[in-house]
């Protein structure tokens, strides 16, 4: 494998000249930059597979609650606003054509552009953020929490919860936009473009929380259905003009939102006291009354897994941030851009992770 | 670490007139920031080393205790916490880390004829990892104990009032670090391999190591994963492990085990690889089935994966699977049982010679045997049953990851020693040190099988007096190894004050290590070694004149190779 590629010298040619001979981004025990190329390609894969190996063990438990008990993830999904996860989905599609377009910048030299394309990145990992803080604490607001804190309301609290969400970006804005106030005044060549970077990355959020206000109402103007903690009502009056089969509007509430009726049939199979029960918000409660324990282990795995993703998301930005450092320094080349291809693939297996949450959490029902 | 260090290195090893690793570079900092392996290497052994000593401590209290039947000076809490802590620490911070981190570091690239692991920074960030998870374990101490055993079962875990985090914090960390040793030394064996090192030619060590690295990689993620499902059910309340809110502390034991009973090969394939090199150089002959040795190491790492169920057969798991992991477990045995097979076969006419490291390496054959072999009336579902939580099970265990990883890592110990410190040992004392703890080790655990299969519990402060006569037998027994343990010690570290400086090649190794100086130079090799077969000890003969083993005639060189270096 590598034996091509090392560098095998007469023994005078190495221990005297070989720190002539090495490019400034070699390291010394490296013995071309191709190798040096591989060996980091080689690692970040590896590395890949224990990222997707400690997922693992949660869509096993995933899988194991999903098996014993089918009824409370059907019954769970439904609290979910499948929108919401696509908005979310095709933002981090869209990052991740950002990104390895990125890595064809950096590969052709492209400076500006890489440097473009990497804050677009940033920017739609920071909208992602911003729209699942929406969720979580819609969710919060709803009592829709971890097993133990399990409490489902009929209406939704009014609480500072999205406030407290946004308390991260909110100061990140502020810091990068100090930052770039005084980077640019000193006139600095690499930090003042790099802090504009940062300040449109948390700025971005406050676009992410817009989108995530935005896309229910504006698929509620559309399909007249409501969304969110209370849109159990609309499944359920779907699910009734679906057993009656002639209703143009659940047909179209179909097509914008696949997962409703789908959700039904399996709902109307395994929660049989409730087709019974009817429509209302007393049915909401029904439902939650159905199983709440393990309902309840659902919405854990929920926040554990879409907790450890957003982690996950913030690694990324951090790793993204330090290439846009980077790449306004005028590190990346065509000799060298392995940073900006490694960075992409862990980027890459992020936004994968996310679309196999997106159907196991947002889609089953 | 200057990088533009020259030399002209013309003589016969490498390094000869270049300033070795040690002495290239003083001052505190030129140790806590270097990134060369070696030095990171003897910073893991010293830390591993401590880690030992803690809990080697832990142990000998846990059997003063056993002395008499009642309470002796520990409360049954106590007691708890102690063997908890004993096996988590020896685990988690000796066990796995020893092989790997500590020799494997230092001589991984030199065996490899490299100057250093793919990723140095990694590799430093790996020792602080150590370090940061060894401070978690400590603060755990501090904060309250620990004594829901190294194992951690739930809902046990989550309803002690312990601090379960603080540790579980710790394994998070330490596996990082672990995994960040394996990660780099799959890039390294993978991608760095110099011309003329292939697959075949690499020592055996690596090939184990090679392996053990694929398991640090696909198993200890689980383990990870599992400590935070834990931390959160313990903080949050997740339900997903805690019967009282649904959950399913099965679930618990099965992920636990899906890194636990891989980990045990992490533990025990260093070993295997370090045996591997010993008894072939100290029988001056080339190892019996190269080949098999090597594939044997990937077998038992990817069957390792398939049998952790065996831990669980009366935990409540479908007697459909307790059958089939029960078959599975028998597997696993094949590959160890063809390494035995090939150790022997290479010591077979070959001129045995029992400096101190073969005497590690005919102790570790004879207790790994047994203790691989018990491990088979624990596999078998039907045996298991009475068997599985007493003392036999407690026995089997320490014959394995005691006397087999333990007497490798110090067998390994023996033979590196000059390598990395240059400096002899006294030969008598340490071959004394070595039978006295192999006496020492069969006197505390033998008996526990005996009290194992009578009925006696494991993880308890009290017991019949029927036991007694065996319990005092195996607290003697561990009051002699632990005096075996200290000799040993004091002979190491009497040779870095008094010891005779130590030749390139003192054992007549033929692996690439052996052709560089004791203590190796900075980057270990000027220029890419010329690699040949290993284990050809035909043309290394002693040198009464060098103290040590040096190579005669000229091995005809591959064409592609350059040619070998003038000898003195
Ligand atoms: C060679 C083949 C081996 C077989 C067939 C085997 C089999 C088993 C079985 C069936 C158990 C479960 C016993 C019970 O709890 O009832 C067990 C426990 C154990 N084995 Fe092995 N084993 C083998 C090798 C090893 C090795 C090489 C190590 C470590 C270096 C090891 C370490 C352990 C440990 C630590 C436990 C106990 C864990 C605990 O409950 O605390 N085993 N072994
Ligand atoms: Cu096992």
């Amino acid at each position: 494998m590598s034996d091509s590629s090392s560098v095998v010298a007469e023994p005078s040619a190495t221990s005297h000249h070989h720190s002539d001979d090495h490019p400034r981004f070699l390291a010394h025990h490296f013995g071309s930059p191709q190798q040096q190329f591989d060996a980091g390609k080689f690692g970040m894969w590896l590395f890949l597979i224990t990222e997707v190996l400690f997922f693992s063990g949660l869509f096993c438990a995933y899988a194991v609650y999903r098996s014993t008990h089918p009824e409370a993830f059907a019954n769970a999904d439904r609290y979910l606003d499948s929108t919401l996860g696509a908005t979310n989905t095709a933002v981090l599609i869209f990052s991740s054509l950002t990104m390895a377009w990125a890595v064809r910048a950096a590969q052709l030299g492209q400076k500006t552009l890489l440097i473009r394309l990497l804050t677009i990145t940033l920017m739609c990992a920071s909208i992602f953020l911003g729209v699942k803080a929406v969720e979580y604490s819609h969710k919060w607001d709803l009592g829709i929490l971890w097993a133990s804190q399990f409490n489902p309301k009929d209406h939704a609290a009014h609480s500072p919860a999205l406030l407290v969400l946004s308390i991260p970006a909110i100061l990140a804005t502020m810091i990068t936009g100090v930052a770039f106030a005084v980077s640019r005044a000193k006139k600095s060549p690499i930090a003042a473009p790099f802090w504009f970077c940062l300040l449109l990355t948390s700025v971005a959020f406050f676009g992410g929380v817009g989108l995530g206000t935005m896309v229910p109402v504006i698929e509620e103007s559309f399909t007249g259905v409501k969304h969110g903690g209370d849109h159990e009502e609309s499944h359920s009056e779907q699910g009734g003009d679906r057993s009656h089969g002639h209703d143009e509007h659940a047909n179209v509430a179909q097509g914008t939102d696949a997962h409703a009726g789908h959700s039904h049939a399996a709902e109307s199979q395994v929660s049989e006291p409730q087709a019974s029960i009817g429509n209302g918000p007393s049915h909401l409660l029904g439902q939650a009354e159905f199983d709440p324990t393990y309902t309840g282990i659902f919405f854990s795995i929920y926040y554990v897994m879409t907790g450890l993703h957003a982690i996950h998301i913030l690694a990324g930005m951090g790793t993204i941030a330090w290439l846009v450092w980077r790449s306004i320094r005028g590190d990346f080349g065509p000799d060298y851009f392995g940073p900006v291809d490694y960075v992409g693939l862990y980027w890459h297996l992020v936004d994968l992770i996310w679309i196999y949450l997106f159907p196991l959490l947002y889609l089953i029902g | 670490m200057s990088e533009s260090h020259l030399s002209t290195a013309t003589a016969h090893v490498h390094g000869h007139g270049e300033e070795d690793y040690l002495s290239c570079s003083s001052g505190w900092k030129s140790w806590a920031f270097t990134l060369d392996h070696k030095r990171i290497g003897v910073m893991y052994l010293v830390a591993i080393l401590a880690s030992f000593l803690a809990g080697g401590i832990m142990a000998l209290l846990i059997r003063l205790e056993l002395l008499l039947p009642g309470k002796f000076f520990l409360s049954e809490d106590q007691y708890n916490h102690m063997f908890t802590l004993h096996g988590a620490i020896m685990t988690f911070l000796f066990l796995i880390p020893s092989i790997p981190a500590a020799l494997g570091n230092f001589m991984v690239p030199v065996m490899l004829g490299v100057k250093d692991v793919a990723f140095p920074r990694m590799n430093l960030a790996s020792f602080y990892l150590w370090i940061g998870g060894a401070i978690f374990f400590l603060a755990a101490v501090i904060l309250g104990g620990l004594d829901t055993g190294w194992t951690f079962y739930t809902p046990y875990s989550t309803t002690t009032n312990t601090s379960v985090i603080t540790a579980s914090l710790g394994v998070f960390i330490l596996g990082f670090s672990s995994i960040f040793t394996g990660l780099n030394f799959l890039v390294t064996i993978n991608m760095m391999r110099p011309a003329g090192m292939t697959w075949f030619r690499m020592p055996l060590f690596l090939w184990s190591l090679y392996a053990t690295s694929i398991i640090q990689i696909l198993a200890t993620p689980v383990i990870g994963i599992t400590g935070l499902l834990l931390i959160a059910e313990r903080a949050l309340g997740i339900g997903i492990f805690d019967p009282a809110r649904g959950g399913d502390p099965v679930l618990f034991q099965h992920f636990f085990w899906f890194y636990s009973h891989p980990a045990v090969y992490i533990m025990i394939l260093p070993a295997m690889g370090i045996i591997s090199e010993m008894v072939s150089t100290f029988s001056r002959k080339p190892i019996f089935g190269y080949r098999f040795i090597a594939y044997s190491s990937i077998a038992i790492a990817l069957l390792g994966f398939l049998v952790w169920g065996h831990h669980m057969f009366v935990s409540g798991q479908s007697p459909l699977a307790a059958m089939m992991f029960s078959a599975l477990t028998f597997s696993v045995s094949i590959p160890s049982a063809i390494k035995v097979f090939n150790w022997l076969s290479t010591m077979y006419k070959g001129s045995v010679s029992l400096e101190t490291p073969m005497c590690y390496t005919l102790s570790f054959i004879f207790l790994f045997g047994i203790g691989g072999l018990t491990g088979l009336f624990l596999g078998a579902l039907a045996t298991d049953v009475h068997l599985h939580d007493t003392y036999f099970v407690v026995a089997h265990f320490h014959y394995v990851m005691m006397g087999g990883t333990l007497i490798a890592f110090l067998g390994g110990l023996h033979y590196w020693w000059p390598k990395m410190f240059g400096k002899m040992y006294n030969e008598n004392l340490a071959r004394i040190a070595c039978l006295i703890i192999f006496v020492g080790f069969n006197a505390t655990f033998f008996p526990q099988f005996i009290l194992g299969s009578r009925g006696m519990p494991r993880r308890y402060a009290k017991y019949d007096p029927e036991f007694q006569i065996f319990h005092q037998f195996s607290t003697f027994g561990a009051l002699l190894l632990g005096a075996g343990l200290f000799l040993s010690a004091g002979v190491l570290l009497h040779s870095l004050l008094r010891g005779r400086r130590a030749p390139a090649n003192p054992w007549g190794g033929s692996t690439l290590e052996w052709k560089c100086s004791s203590p190796p130079p900075h980057h270990n090799f000027d220029w890419p070694p010329v690699v040949t077969e290993p284990y050809h000890y035909d043309h290394i003969q002693y040198d009464p004149k060098e103290g040590g083993y040096v190579e005669v005639e000229e091995v005809a060189p591959d064409p592609d190779d350059a040619p070998l270096p003038v000898k003195h």
